[in-house]
């Protein structure tokens, strides 16, 4: 049993994160992020394969929000926020001169920790709303239904809504809620999910139903989650990233970070003896 | 027994006692906010119903249609002011709302800057504004020029004093809009400015529309700044480059007047004007409500 134990180590840290065997979907180098003069995220370079499920965990205020947020260039809409360091996406720097943030927010998609649908819209509007943003009025109606549908359906909640989606999306469930934003940001097909806390507000059982879809959704794309529940990083996620105080203390695949973690703060961690 | 702490006869009676000050004391604060309540609402009921006795009287048919008619011919209206009220008011929300709107957006999305803080000093200002001064103003600087009064003086003079409400309102009513809503749609692909105008705004909208109102109600009943800017007509016109008739401006000559049925028309003249404010405001909040059930594309 120790002698697997340790060939898990080996081969974990035989694998660099960038050799793995998808290639990198998005990846940071030496990436740092302020508040004013606080310093979130402390030279970070990471990499996330395409077509799995990365998950952020670490304690509160240790900046895993922060480094998602600046994957999709959304640190920045923060006054006094500011970010150094590249960030790849397939391979080109999103903070590169030319690079226009609200393109790149298009291919990334985000889930925040609240549901956040928009009141004035039906369920069927929020849905599509990031569609019609993108491709203004070239879709016609039934375009727009068929790629509803979809995104209702890849998100498990067309058959709760299908009755009801020129209802106001409010008037649903806060678990409801979470799964329309989910179906609001799959609907534009984005090839990177980020996903910020998505089940932090939500009840267990629709936590469980948002963990079902983050584990269907590697298939079609890359999903990056922060979460500081440890068990929900290790239902549904491939890779593991652990971080502390703004720095990167670990990144390996879930099982070696929650079976053999290299480091022992990792350890302390995941153990419960703080955070 | 006692010993134990089991209740004493003495302890329940002076808890009683207490709950029987509080009980009253609770009486008489309610039956106070009552009584002030009530009160609030005495002048508006008072002037309602004096409004309605004196001018139901004056009004028919054709009060509505009829023009204004001499002293001594029976059955004249006040059709021409009646329009022109309606007309001075869209002049006026032309002018006011979308500046105010936008004053509004900009001070609530853009809110720290020093401009942001001139502008929201000088909207407080405008709005303590006594309404002859903006008369003045707009007769300087719009009738002169032009050489005549006209509708458009007019509606540009209570125009300009609906923005500082307008865009007050907007600013307390944008601002209510919660942050996570605005990065929702930025994460989403949405540019600032159709965050803010599709989203943001949209969300405010019903609360906007009610300082809107307000704004509408309030200007609709100005006579100060018309008159010299719109001046009145004792003639039928519409067109927004000439002298207007108004509301307001006529209930102020008849009710000067020294004729008792020119007196009654005024006070006619009054309950349309207030029955004019309530339908609009009834209007709007439809118009709003449908919109919002809509499931539009």
């Amino acid at each position: 049993m120790a002698a697997r134990m340790t060939d898990a180590v080996a081969l974990a840290a035989a694998v660099p994160a960038n050799l793995g065997a998808a290639p990198a979907a998005m990846e940071t180098r030496a990436l740092n992020a302020y508040f004013g003069s606080t310093h979130a995220v402390r030279d970070v370079s990471l990499t996330f394969p395409e077509n799995e499920v990365t998950a952020i965990i670490g304690p509160s205020g240790c900046g895993k929000s922060t480094l998602l947020r600046c994957l999709n260039r959304m640190h920045e809409t923060v006054p006094l926020a500011r970010v150094e360091g590249t960030v790849l996406f397939h391979g080109r720097n999103i903070y590169g001169a030319g690079v226009d943030p609200i393109a790149l927010r298009r291919h990334v998609g985000m889930v925040f920790q609240r549901p956040t649908p928009f009141p004035t819209m039906s369920i069927r509007d929020n849905v599509a709303a990031g569609l019609r943003v993108q491709l203004g009025e070239r879709l016609d109606r039934r375009q727009v239904d068929e790629v509803v549908e979809r995104a209702l359906r890849q998100a498990a909640l067309w058959d709760e809504v299908k009755d009801r989606l020129k209802a106001s999306a409010t008037g649903i469930s806060g678990g409801q809620q979470q799964r329309l934003c989910i179906a609001r940001a799959l609907a534009t097909a984005p090839h990177v999910l980020l996903l910020d806390e998505p089940t932090a507000s939500l009840d267990p059982l629709s936590t469980q139903k948002v963990e079902e879809l983050v584990y269907e959704l590697r298939s079609s794309m890359t999903v990056i989650i922060v979460t500081h529940n440890m068990q929900q990083a290790a239902r549904v996620s491939d890779r593991t990233v652990f971080m502390l105080s703004g720095e990167m203390v670990e990144a390996a695949p879930t099982r070696a970070v929650f079976t053999t973690p290299s480091d022992p703060r990792t350890e302390a961690y995941i153990t419960g003896r703080f955070g | 027994m006692t010993a134990v702490g089991l209740p004493t006869a003495a302890v329940p009676r002076r808890r009683a006692r207490g709950l029987a000050r509080r009980r009253g004391t609770s009486v008489v604060m309610v039956a106070l906010t009552c009584a002030a309540a009530a009160l609030a609402i005495v002048p508006l009921v008072a002037i309602l119903a004096y409004l309605l006795k004196q001018g139901a009287g004056a009004l028919s048919l054709e009060f509505f249609t009829n023009m204004p008619r001499p002293v001594g011919e029976a059955g004249g209206g006040m059709a021409n002011a009646i329009v022109g009220t309606l007309i001075l008011i869209g002049i006026a929300s032309a002018v006011g709302l979308p500046i105010g709107i936008g004053a509004g957006l900009y001070l609530a999305e853009r809110g720290g800057t020093k401009l942001a803080n001139l502008v929201r000093f000088l909207a407080d200002v405008l709005n303590g504004l006594p309404s002859i001064v903006m008369g003045i103003f707009a007769w300087q600087f719009l009738v002169r020029p032009i050489g005549h009064f006209s509708a458009l003086a007019g509606g540009a003079a209570i125009g300009a004093m609906m923005i500082p409400l307008v865009t007050r309102t907007t600013e307390e009513m944008v601002r209510t809009v919660p942050q996570s809503l605005r990065e929702a749609a930025l994460a989403l692909g949405y540019p600032r400015w159709r965050t803010s105008l599709q989203i943001v705004l949209r969300t405010a909208l019903g609360g906007i529309v009610t300082g809107v109102l307000v704004a509408v109600a309030r200007v609709a009943g100005e006579t100060a700044p018309l008159l010299f800017t719109a001046f009145g007509n004792q003639f039928w016109s519409t067109q927004v480059t000439q002298p207007i008739a108004a509301l307001p401006l006529q209930v102020f000559v008849y009710a000067i007047s020294p004729y008792d049925e020119w007196h009654a028309q005024a006070w006619a003249g009054a309950l349309v004007l207030i029955a004019l404010v309530l339908v609009i405001s009834v209007l709007a909040r439809f118009a709003v409500r449908s919109r919002h059930g809509r499931a539009n594309d």
